[in-house]
């Protein structure tokens, strides 16, 4: 288990007369006010000093924003890995540090199901509060409804997140030029197949762990050392596939990628062939594709190595003034081939 | 991965190439039969390393594809039903009806699950005794056997709200039914290993015998479709035609006896419509007498319906081999993954799927191999 998503047995769950979330617990009367300061207020931050309010008001470091937000549905709510909690901070800073932001601060917007047991939910602040420390961001705002049970799957969470843009750089797709070198930082698609090893019915010998994982260290590490990074992207839902192939169609550039230079787990691989799936269309929680200029990309790749969440980065492949704009690959046996993006979700074939 | 880069090695492929282009003296049309090898063709580029006279049909042995449209019909019929839960593999959820999809059908509000193994149908009819569960039991020889055994299963447990939409069909008919046509072009066949690997080689000798053409059992590594191609150009070069069979690895000639056994027990030979292909006779499996009661046809009062495909789209044609995808008009224009006319388009084995995933817009799709001579082998009919 990646550090930070280890459920603390030292944490002793402070809510012990009501076993399960009820309805009441969103209903703003006491019980609500039990659980916002007993399970929320304690693990992720008193209420400011001045009293409980409707915003928090925060001082800005002068310079440009980076603000983003995500939702995650994830199921199961925990998996090999990671859990939803430490999931929904990882994935918002991610999200900034795509655009080389430094993350300060995020909101926490939890939608429980009634009936949920409340050791889950004591599990989840705690996992979502030590990835916040471990990224260096604070959650300073946040909001919780319960739903009937039957009208979610357990518990749903929306984080939002601000970070502060200390580089006067243009880091986005506007900005990929013919001859960048493509990173990645590690082996693809174990967030994936980790979900699909715990879904019903589907047991895999041995245990795939999901890479959920802040990169943010490792981008602000990029930029301190004066690497000019011209686009990142996160290699999320639609994985690899999806990330280069809208980078390739925003810039107008074809991206050329060696297939054998892609790293993927052994296990991963397996899972996948055995299920028909094509590791380089699974999504990652910890991975991101980052398009250097050629001269920084052997420091870059070195900086990345040396860093955390960065021990398996490489280089696959480069950016080309070719038309159409396209991820092409070349495949193992010496061919080249598109490579596309899922056309929806990724179905498993039959034989 | 061990048992699988071996057989993706780049050098290796390279010697094939070079071999197969130093025995091939003139024009060859060969045909790979399962869609498993279309894919792998087109993913990996093996055409493009074969000599410009060496032209790969592609088969009409992908399960999803040759479904024919009334079955579709009939899954989204008993899908919508309430108090149905409606089991199927990944690969049919998305392939068009004529007035929506399964996957349309779920998110209207029926209980559609896409499961791994026919077993797992089993298991959720026990655990939802109050709803009826019903199995979409595509496939060909490949997967009758794990369904077979999901028949047996629950006749055994007497698990009465489970039953199957059957639609299984068998390989070597398909390939009769192809040759016997006057349009048939294939002078060699690649045959699918995995269903060899179940069955045997045995059904194939008298087929290579009686139209006089190579067949030879091939795995779905590229290594595995570069030596079958050599195997049959070889023959086709010296004027054999026989069975033979490259993937030893896995196919023994009388295939696996258990696995045949469980297909008789359970199901018997019956006439089967393919997609594209129209009715063949004795080309697929129904459940024998005794597990009737299994069969969603006859349980839901569903036998009998006939429903023509979608006029603008030619998989027809894509299924017997007499048109590339890129050749039909609808191909990437109004048809594409995420709006499929046809199945081949939808099926990760489908050879409309394969050419738009890795060909549509790649730099090789302007080349097309040279068009085929015609056969110097003639069938004898």
């Amino acid at each position: 288990m990646s550090p930070g998503t280890e459920f603390a047995p030292s944490c002793p769950i402070p809510i012990t007369q009501y076993p399960r979330v009820l309805m009441a617990h969103g209903g703003g009367g006491k019980l609500m006010r039990d659980l916002l300061e007993k399970m929320f207020f304690s693990a992720l931050g008193p209420a400011p000093a001045e009293g409980r309010h409707d915003s928090a008001v925060l001082e800005f470091p002068a310079g440009r924003l980076a603000f983003t937000t995500d939702s995650y549905v994830v199921r199961p709510i925990i998996f090999p890995g990671g859990d939803i909690g430490s999931m929904a901070v990882h994935g918002t800073v991610n999200d900034l540090a795509m655009s080389g932001a430094r993350p300060l601060w995020l909101s926490v917007a939890f939608i429980l199901e009634e009936g949920l047991p409340m050791e889950t939910l004591w599990r989840l602040v705690c996992s979502l509060r030590d990835a916040a420390a471990r990224c260096g961001v604070r959650i300073v705002t946040g909001d919780t409804k319960v739903v009937d049970k039957g009208n979610g799957d357990g518990l749903f969470i929306n984080t939002a997140g601000i970070g502060v843009v200390e580089h006067s750089l243009t880091i986005a797709p506007a900005s990929v030029r013919a001859g960048d070198a493509v990173l990645i930082n590690g082996d693809l698609g174990r967030h994936g197949m980790a979900i699909m090893s715990v879904r019903e019915g589907l047991e895999f010998q041995g245990r795939i762990e999901s890479d959920s994982a802040p990169v943010s260290g490792l981008v602000q590490k990029l930029l301190a050392a004066g690497v000019e990074i011209h686009c990142l992207r996160d290699l999320t839902r639609g994985g690899l596939a999806s990330a280069l192939n809208e980078i390739a169609e925003d810039s107008q550039l074809r991206i050329m990628v060696d297939e054998k230079s892609v790293p993927v787990r052994e296990d991963v691989h397996a899972a996948c062939e055995l299920l028909g799936l094509d590791p380089f269309q699974v999504a990652c929680e910890g991975r991101f594709a980052a398009f250097i200029p050629a001269k920084d990309a052997d420091r870059a790749l070195a900086l990345m190595r040396a860093g955390e969440c960065g021990a398996g980065s490489v280089r696959i492949g480069s950016v080309e003034d070719v038309q159409p704009p396209l991820v092409v690959l070349k495949s193992a046996i010496g061919a080249t081939r598109i490579l596309d993006m899922p056309a929806g979700e990724q179905l498993p074939r039959i034989c | 991965m061990k048992f699988l880069d071996e057989y993706r090695d780049g050098p290796k492929a390279a010697e094939f190439a070079r071999q197969i282009a130093r025995v091939t003296t003139r024009p060859w049309a060969i045909m790979e039969i399962c869609g498993g090898q279309t894919h792998a063709i087109v993913k990996f580029g093996i055409d493009e390393l074969l000599p410009k006279s060496i032209t790969l049909i592609h088969g009409p042995g992908c399960p999803v594809c040759v479904t024919p449209l009334e079955f579709i019909n009939k899954a989204i019929e008993i899908a919508s039903r309430p108090g149905t839960i409606f089991c199927s593999f990944g690969d049919m959820l998305r392939v068009p009806g004529s007035a929506t999809d399964l996957l349309s059908v779920k998110a209207a509000g029926a209980d559609v699950r896409m499961v791994y193994s026919p077993s797992d149908a089993v298991k959720i009819a026990v655990e939802n005794p109050s709803k009826e569960v019903v199995f979409f039991a595509v496939g060909f020889e490949t997967t009758a056997p794990a369904t077979a055994l999901a028949v047996r299963q629950a006749a055994e447990r007497h698990v009465n709200n489970f039953s199957m939409l059957v639609t299984h069909v068998l390989v070597p008919p398909a390939i009769e039914a192809l040759l016997s046509s006057p349009e048939c072009r294939v002078q060699g066949f690649l045959a699918a290993g995995h269903v060899c690997a179940v069955m045997g080689c045995a059904e194939y000798g008298p087929l290579a015998a009686k139209y006089r053409v190579p067949i030879v059992v091939t795995g779905f590594e590229p290594l595995d479709i570069l030596q079958g191609v050599l195997m049959c150009v070889r023959q086709l070069e010296e004027g054999r035609a026989v069975v033979e069979n490259q993937y030893t690895r896995a196919v023994r000639p009388d295939g696996n006896q258990y696995a045949r056994d469980l297909i008789r027990e359970v199901f018997e030979v019956a006439p089967r419509k393919w997609r594209g292909l129209g009715e063949i006779p004795a080309s697929g499996l129904r459940l024998r007498r005794q597990y009737e009661s299994l069969d969603a046809e006859k349980k839901f009062g569903l036998a009998g319906h006939d429903t023509p495909e979608n006029p603008e789209c030619l998989s027809g044609l894509v299924l017997q081999g007499r048109i590339k995808p890129p050749e039909c008009p609808a191909f990437g224009k109004i048809c594409s993954p995420e709006h499929p006319l046809g199945a081949p388009m939808v099926s990760s084995e489908g050879a409309c799927a394969a050419y738009y995933r890795y060909r549509n817009r790649a730099p090789s799709a302007a080349h097309q191999p040279a068009p085929p001579t015609p056969s110097p082998i003639s069938p004898t009919h």
